[in-house]
């Protein structure tokens, strides 16, 4: 009966493990994804960012995860307390939910899902109880506001992410996240040069999913308190920004899925492209080299061991990733080489997208909040359309003629749909622009 | 054997919510016990291997219908209406009426088994096979047989979109 | 093994409790939310004859329902905004203007 047992389980085996690894590590990553947007948003202030804690500031995220987890609980007094302990858990659990159908690379996935791209939309879109429910429950008006306008802005945007991914399926012909990159793989191209307007979108409308900059109305410190984070304390709005940062890691895998192709280097496939091959090794050995060339400058003796120690991962790192690219074809160093340098690919990718997230919160102001629904309903959701049909059109136009590679005649028709989208996009940007002031006193919120 | 198990298990979660639904005292809660309800109902699309449905079913029953819901919960402020009663006057009266109706119902169900063991009847021994892939095959049928009432489907949704606007808006 | 039987008694309990909440409770919002339950019910219906017959109709007709429940929820939610506007009240049992 153990055997039975056993049988029955061994296909589950593997994607447990993947989904332990995922849920123990994610954490963490989101902490230092929080240490990494401020020191980010240091260098751009001409300053250094956190220092103090550990060196360079890198124990930092472990002392704020102390800090909240052994503060007060506060719970108000007339809130609903159930609904107030359960709003968090529904935001986490949206986020790590979704990372389920995710490839990370060619093995790494958790489900092979045929429709995991809906599977991952949806998922999101259930995020929004959370927001909602932590706003109701706090039983507060600036809170119930926050939520409000929090929710409103994300059932927003998630049309026109949605329509943006709909141009990304149309190239790609199947739902499924893993087929799509397969895909991106036989096509021997990224999506990205197929369908720029659409990437362009989804950048946008993926920032305002995630409530980051300059979209964070409902959540900056400056308006309603905190929106509906407001009467949440210690530990549960660490819940909240683990939430948060959490689907920015899924947003940002999303768009290199789609878009980027996921573990794959630039112009896959083709051997005329297989100079990139080095780019891992060389990038590593150069981010080594330029710790060990700062090491010397560093003032305290222990910052010095770290920039050390740094510059000895990286440099094994980029031996790690150099040794299946020259052990000889067949062996098992070289089968390991589609999943370290599909892993370094796909890190790279997911970390300039977030760092376009960072470089865009300390760059630009924030929205107020119906110039954010403005932008949402009369620009975003008729350019994705536009781009919708223009990729449509420029599809069907280049069947005929596709052999199975990237054909010229896919370049040519998808140039043109993009003229055309931009001309839709800048005559939706002239009309919107002399809208009048609204008026001093809204009618309603 | 999985398959009866994510059956009862799903079927359970959906009727034991359903009541809760129908029974909460706040209408937050009714909400909250509906969205699990709408989950346990995908869930057994997913069983029955009809996954398209399933992702449906998340993305706009659970994703917008109901956040439409709480939405209008908080927009409505029940804190006075949950301190009222929750039943009307006639509510024996309707539960017999609804009893009897589903009892009816079930009558009919119940004397169609007399060829139960047919396998027509067996829902597991009909293969999936032929429902794969499912969003392609549910794509073919609705862009080619079902055109019209697809075009008449978004229509209605345009024309419920601007009466909603209409109605919501203070001075028409 | 799962007969047809299991998911019409099924449908059947999910729609007698939607019944059931539709013309026993006074809150309206509650009544349609009782009503998304039949409209679910009768999914399960539909899904569970189109697995059983490899027809893919049954699954096409369940999108155009969810639809349908989409846009009724939509304009009944705005019905029973504008009508709390006008009298401060949600329950069924207090919107009797047309009474003689």
């Amino acid at each position: 009966m153990v055997q039975g047992l056993y049988e029955f389980f061994k296909p589950h085996l593997l994607p447990l493990l993947y989904a332990v690894v995922i849920v123990a590590v994610l954490p963490l990553l989101a902490g230092y994804v929080v240490l990494l947007e401020r020191k980010v948003m240091a260098d751009m202030q001409a300053r250094l960012g956190p220092m103090r804690v550990g060196p360079h500031g890198l124990l930092q995220p472990i002392a704020d995860a102390l800090k909240l987890l052994i503060k007060e609980d506060i719970i108000p007094e007339s809130s609903d307390k159930w609904i107030f302990w359960m709003a968090p858990l529904l935001s986490v659990t949206a986020g790590m939910l979704a990372m389920a159908a995710l490839p990370f690379g060619p093995v790494f996935q958790i489900a092979e899902l045929n429709v995991g791209l809906l599977f991952i939309l949806g998922i999101s879109s259930m995020g929004i109880f959370g927001i909602v429910l932590g706003g109701w429950a706090s039983n507060s008006h600036y809170s119930l506001l926050g939520a409000m306008r929090s929710s409103a802005q994300l059932v927003s945007y998630e049309t026109a992410a949605g329509m943006a991914v709909v141009s990304a399926v149309i190239l790609g012909g199947t739902l499924s996240t893993r087929g799509l990159v397969e895909i991106q793989a036989q096509k021997h191209i990224w999506f990205f040069f197929l369908a720029p307007i659409g990437f362009f979108l989804y950048l946008v409308a993926s920032i305002a999913e995630t409530n980051r900059a300059p979209f964070d109305m409902p959540e900056a410190e400056s308006e309603l308190v905190a929106g509906y984070m407001t009467e949440y304390s210690g530990f549960r709005w660490a819940l909240y920004f683990l939430a948060e940062y959490t689907n920015m890691i899924v947003v940002a895998s999303l768009a290199t899925i789609l878009f980027f192709g996921g573990w794959l280097r630039p112009f896959p496939n083709s051997s005329w492209a297989n100079l990139f091959d080095y780019v891992p090794m060389l990038l590593m050995l150069l981010v080594g080299g330029y710790s060990l060339y700062r090491a010397p400058k560093q003032p305290v003796a222990i910052q010095k061991m770290v920039m050390v120690a740094v510059a000895g991962l990286c440099f094994v790192l980029a031996l790690a990733l150099a040794l299946p690219q020259f052990a000889s074809a067949g062996s098992l160093l070289a089968s390991m080489k589609p999943g370290l340098h599909g892993a370094f690919w796909f890190l790279l990718k997911v970390g300039i997208y977030l760092y376009t997230f960072l470089w865009l919160r300390f760059t630009l102001p924030r929205y107020r909040f119906d110039q954010l629904m403005k932008l949402g309903w009369h620009f975003l959701i008729p350019v994705s359309i536009v781009n919708v049909f223009g990729v449509g059109i420029a599809v069907y136009l280049s069947r005929s003629t596709d052999e199975g590679g990237m054909g010229w005649s896919v370049a040519a028709s998808v140039a043109l749909t993009s003229v055309i989208t931009l001309l839709a996009a800048a005559w939706l940007a002239k009309k919107g622009e002399h809208e009048p002031a609204p008026p001093a006193t809204p009618e309603s919120v | 054997m999985f398959d009866v198990i994510t059956f009862y298990l799903f079927g359970g979660l959906a009727v034991v919510s359903a009541i809760l639904v129908v029974t909460a005292r706040n209408a937050v809660h009714s909400a909250i016990f509906l969205v699990t309800a709408l989950l346990a109902t995908a869930g057994i699309f997913l069983q029955l291997h009809a996954e398209f449905l399933f992702i449906v079913q998340v993305i706009l029953y659970v994703g917008g219908i109901m956040v439409l819901f709480v939405f209008v919960i908080m927009l409505v402020n029940l804190d006075v209406a949950a301190r009222q009663t929750q039943f009307n006057r006639m509510w024996p009266f309707a539960l017999l009426l609804a009893l009897i109706v589903s009892g009816q119902i079930y009558a009919v169900v119940h004397y169609a088994q007399k060829g139960i063991s047919d396998p027509l009847f067996q829902v597991a021994a009909a293969p999936a096979s032929a429902l794969e892939p499912n969003s392609e095959l549910i794509g073919q049928a609705l862009f080619t047989q079902y055109m019209l009432p697809f075009e008449i489907a978004s229509i209605m949704l345009l024309v419920a979109m601007i009466g909603a606007v209409v109605m919501a808006k203070r001075k028409v | 093994m799962l007969s047809i039987t299991h998911y019409l008694v099924l449908s059947l309990a999910l729609f007698t409790i939607g019944v059931i909440g539709v013309v026993t409770r006074r809150n309206v919002i509650i009544i349609l939310m009782s009503i998304e339950l039949i409209l679910n019910a009768v999914n399960i219906n539909l899904v569970a004859f189109s697995r059983l017959f490899g027809d893919v109709s049954g699954q096409v007709f369940a999108i155009f329902i969810i639809t349908d429940a989409a846009a009724e929820a939509a304009i009944g939610l705005g019905i029973i905004i504008a009508f709390f506007r006008n009298r401060e009240t949600v329950l069924a049992d207090e919107m009797d203007l047309l009474k003689w």
